[in-house]
């Protein structure tokens, strides 16, 4: 069994490779720090724990992508697949959330699977199964730091990350609607009572997440076509979140590079190190590390990096 | 209703405490099994039998299992498909290393019990942690146990295509495994277990380690005030839990799909046993039942309905179907009824009873 | 001041009292100079009192005052950073939730901790949890001690299902119940234990005159015919005065004064702290 290096016919130490590794991992993990935004918003807000964002991001890009195909224009594809994600967040609000206030989160984070499964059908009766190709003009061509070999659109989506985050976060800061959404994250009976409507701030909230849905799908899908494979991807969201917090916008995308680094440093070196001593060793461990990078750190630091500490009281 | 509850006493704290009180469920129970044990297997086809009824006593299983841990002890898990894996992949090993004389069942209980170690080993974070946030850890179950299965030839002999063939095994000259056997002794070999293992969960739900599952579940530090302790509560919950789910990996192996492959325990077989569990009811014995029987049906249903009506719909277009209706059905149970299929049977007794003068 | 409590129980003041002296033995549990700190804010500061066998021994104070947080340090929930406590001739420091348990101390909780989704039977029956020794084996097939254990642990829950006048709600998940009725299944979990120091935290909160009481009987009648020995956090001074032998006033996590209720009464301190408020 050869490694993936030699495979690749580069020496597993060379620097640049060391780099080329680093710096492709890191913006995998931007990827990932994508989705998570999208959790961590929701969670923030409504203490939702929203399991289908995953799928929001499947099907916010087979709307854009089967709009595209119809000929419209790309800035009103965006338009309308944003459209329907709000109204995604009406229904939702009005069908899921709003019965369900004030049951256990578990019960919650058990709707989500349920809103995840239901978007899953539902998009892919709406536009078919087929895996479906996404140009939008996002270039893929390669450039070279160095000797390392950088993907273009792997750059685009770190940018393009960038400037949501920086967006979202301005909007937090400065915006009412964003100070009313911080005040209802904080403390739901108080912002009830002053006078915030909760209904509304849970449709503004799940449309904004559907937004970043909407931007991740467009990267994941310019990236590996718009798929069914994509909500398992987004599953590698949850680990970024354990990483990072449930809480922290700063956490989810720390954790996401941590995630997309790790993963890819460690299926060359670690699985390279296994396989001398170990040669039928088969890699693949991208599959799981993520997952037992976060079961290991859940043993040791529940709350993640930028989470709070919680004392329980009787 | 034929019967009344009223008029039923007891005159014994030992009478009071019967997994069945009352005498008309108890014989009601008795023929459901005398009937599924004698009848069933002379009047099924063979399609019944292979194709509907084997499936679902074995998913039962799994979701008894996971009832036990999500419903009774309140740890979610999306671990089960890796669970079962284990439970295939290790009685596989069993069963065609072991000598011939020992008998069929061995490899199935062996399998139950490395399945149910590794929940151990991947119960431990929950000690720390609750929630989603084990939801997320029971992943890593899920993809490392897949991965690992694939990973390390030895599990599987070696075998050069990595997914073998179940080898048959008999009782008394009967094959029970493997595609040669015929369906009515493995159907009644599945039967065994699972009737052995409803029992067994229903008798733990009524003795203390039930009680201290769900004295775990519903106010976790009041718990450890009066004297359970988390630590050996928890895990039992999740070795006897993965046991269950051990055990109908193997016999999902073994009994229905003959072979042992890692997609037979993907994520999503997870997500399937976590939705009867919901579905059927959490914290019943019953509505594991229910529930594996209504997931399990359901898309069959799906595929015949529009014939009846003489509609033409492609198989995608059902898949697609199915998952809306799964998806609904789920949120309809949480908002509606979150106590699942179980508590409607028991207001449909509760109604019949009163019938025909509700007043 | 007349006295609910003593009326309730039907006992002549004097003699009771008299009587309930007689009662009280050795110490069975001291807390020795106990520190609690929650980051930087000392929830208690160096405290130390006793609690004798067989006295029923109350832990008052204002609001924030520290009392439910001493519970939780006595039955090692909360660990405090300094101090140690003795009881039964042991030293623990800390002491640990399981160590608490199997030597018998048992509580009740000011915000009702119940396991809502099991009944009142099943409730109760937890508190025998640490008296069954079935192995899984026999629980999983029910029979040996399976079964026979079952069975004779019902028996005493039931005993303590009529001393608590609950028979009627046996089978109903105590989700459903009313709080009155939630207190008084909560007390029944923690005698089920069979407790030699049990500790009540707030039992009367909330409960109307009739319910208070019966709940004061339930106490005085565990107190007298089980022996048990009480400590008890109360905000209602009329009961307070009438069921203690002796008190504990704290106030901002330090003890402001220990003695019987005569000499509290009487304590300036107390008084310009708590009392004084309380009362007009």
């Amino acid at each position: 069994m050869e490694t993936i290096a030699t495979l690749l016919g580069v020496d597993p130490f060379d620097l640049w490779f060391f780099v080329e590794v680093l710096v492709g991992g890191l913006m995998a993990g931007v990827m990932y720090s994508l989705v998570a935004l999208g959790f961590v918003l929701i969670f923030k807000a409504s203490s939702v724990f929203n399991f289908a964002q995953g799928v929001m991001v499947l099907f916010a890009a087979l709307n854009f992508v089967g709009f595209l195909d119809m000929g419209i224009p790309v800035w009103l594809c965006f338009i309308l697949a944003m459209g329907v994600m709000v109204l995604l967040s009406f229904v939702i609000e009005r069908v899921v959330l709003r019965p369900l206030v004030n049951q256990p989160h578990i019960s919650l984070f058990m709707a989500t699977i349920g809103i995840a499964i239901f978007l899953e059908g539902f998009g892919e009766m709406l536009w078919g199964s087929s895996i479906k190709p996404l140009d939008v003009g996002i270039p893929d061509d390669v450039f070279f730091l160095g000797e390392a070999m950088i993907q273009q659109n792997d750059m685009f989506a770190a940018v393009v990350a960038s400037v949501l985050v920086i967006a979202l976060a301005l909007f937090f800061h400065y915006t009412r609607i964003g100070r009313a959404l911080r005040a209802v994250a904080d403390d739901h009976q108080a912002a009830l009572s002053i006078g915030i409507p909760l209904n509304h701030i849970w449709i503004i909230v799940w449309s904004v997440a559907g937004f970043v849905a909407l931007v991740a799908g467009i990267m994941w899908g310019s990236k590996l076509g718009v798929q069914f494979s994509l909500t398992v991807l987004a599953l590698k969201a949850l680990p970024v979140l354990i990483l990072g917090g449930f809480t922290s916008i700063p956490g989810a995308i720390v954790g996401g590079l941590i995630i997309g680094a790790g993963e890819k440093l460690s299926e060359i070196y670690l699985v390279d190190a296994i396989q001398s001593f170990y040669p039928s060793f088969s890699g693949a461990i991208e599959e799981w590390f993520a997952y037992i990078l976060a079961l290991a750190f859940l043993v040791f630091r529940p709350q993640g990096l930028f989470g709070e500490k919680i004392i329980e009281r009787v | 209703m034929i019967y009344r509850e009223a008029g039923q006493f007891k005159t014994s704290y030992a009478a009071d405490q019967q997994m069945l009180p009352i005498p008309m469920d108890r014989w009601f129970v008795i023929a459901v099994v005398v009937f599924a044990a004698v009848v069933v297997p002379l009047i099924g086809s063979q399609y019944w039998l292979e194709s509907i009824l084997i499936p679902v006593l074995i998913l039962s299983i799994a979701a008894l299992g996971l009832n036990i841990l999500t419903g009774y002890a309140g740890q979610l898990s999306l671990g089960t498909g890796g669970f079962m894996a284990a439970g295939a992949y290790m009685s596989y090993k069993v069963a065609t290393n072991m000598p011939d004389f020992m008998p069929v069942w061995v490899p199935v209980l062996i399998g139950g019990l490395f399945a149910a170690g590794i929940g151990i080993v991947f119960g431990l974070p929950s000690l720390r942690i609750k929630g989603f946030y084990l939801a997320v850890a029971t992943l890593a179950a899920q993809f490392f146990l897949i991965w690992l299965f694939q990973a390390v030839p030895w599990f599987v002999n070696d075998s050069l295509s990595g997914v073998p063939s179940t080898p048959p095994m008999a009782i008394l000259g009967y094959k029970v495994t493997g595609a040669e056997a015929q369906p009515e002794p493995k159907y009644l070999f599945v039967l065994a277990f699972t009737i052995v293992l409803a029992i067994v969960a229903r008798n733990m739900a009524r003795s203390r380690i039930g009680r201290s599952w769900m004295a775990i579940r519903d106010m976790d530090i009041a718990a450890e005030l009066i004297g359970i302790q988390p630590l050996w509560t928890k895990l039992s919950a999740f070795a006897i839990s993965s046991f269950y789910c051990g055990v109908a990996g193997a016999l999902w192996s073994f009994c229905y799909i003959n072979s042992v492959e890692p997609t037979a325990f993907s994520i999503n077989r997870s997500f399937q046993i976590l939705f009867m569990v919901i579905i059927g009811g959490l914290g019943s014995v019953l509505g594991s039942f229910l529930g594996a029987a209504f997931i399990f049906l359901l898309p069959i249903f799906l595929n015949n309905v529009p014939a009846w009506f003489g509609l033409e719909l492609a198989t995608d277009i059902v898949t697609h179907i199915e998952f809306m209706v799964f998806g609904g059905a789920i949120i309809f149970f949480l908002i509606v009824e979150p106590h699942g299929l179980a508590r409607l049977w028991q207001i449909a007794k509760e109604k019949l009873r009163l019938w025909p003068f509700p007043h | 001041m007349n006295t609910t409590a003593q009326m309730a129980s039907g006992q002549d003041p004097t003699t009771g009292a008299q009587e309930r002296k007689d009662r009280i033995g050795d110490v069975l549990l001291r807390v020795e100079n106990i520190t609690l700190r929650f980051g930087g804010v000392k929830a208690i500061n160096g405290v130390s009192f006793d609690i004798r066998k067989g006295e029923v021994r109350s832990i008052i104070g204002p609001n924030g005052a520290g009392k439910s947080s001493m519970l939780n340090c006595i039955n090692g929930f909360y660990q405090p950073q300094e101090g140690s406590i003795w009881y039964n001739g042991k030293t623990y420091s800390p002491m640990r939730p399981h160590d608490a348990a199997t030597n018998g101390i048992a509580r009740t909780f000011q915000n009702i901790a119940l396991f809502k989704g099991m009944s009142t039977l099943d409730n109760i029956m937890t508190g025998r949890i640490l008296k069954q020794k079935a192995s899984l084996i026999e629980q999983a097939f029910y029979f040996g001690r399976g079964k026979s254990e079952e069975i004779e642990h019902r028996e005493f829950v039931e005993d303590i299902i009529d001393f608590l006048e609950i028979q009627a709600i046996r089978k109903t998940p105590v989700g459903r119940l009313p709080y009155g009725l939630q207190k008084r299944v909560e007390l029944g979990r923690a005698l089920a234990a069979e407790p030699t120091l049990l500790l009540l935290d707030e039992p009367m909160a909330g409960m109307n005159l009739e319910e208070k009481e019966d709940m004061s009987r339930f106490i005085i009648d565990v107190n007298e015919h089980f022996g048990t020995t009480i400590a008890l956090i109360e905000h209602d001074m009329g009961v307070v005065m009438d069921l203690s032998d002796r008190l504990v006033v704290l106030d901002y996590g330090s003890l402001l004064a220990d003695g019987t209720p005569e000499e509290v009464r009487g304590n300036q301190a107390v008084i310009d702290a708590y009392l004084g408020v309380a009362h007009d």
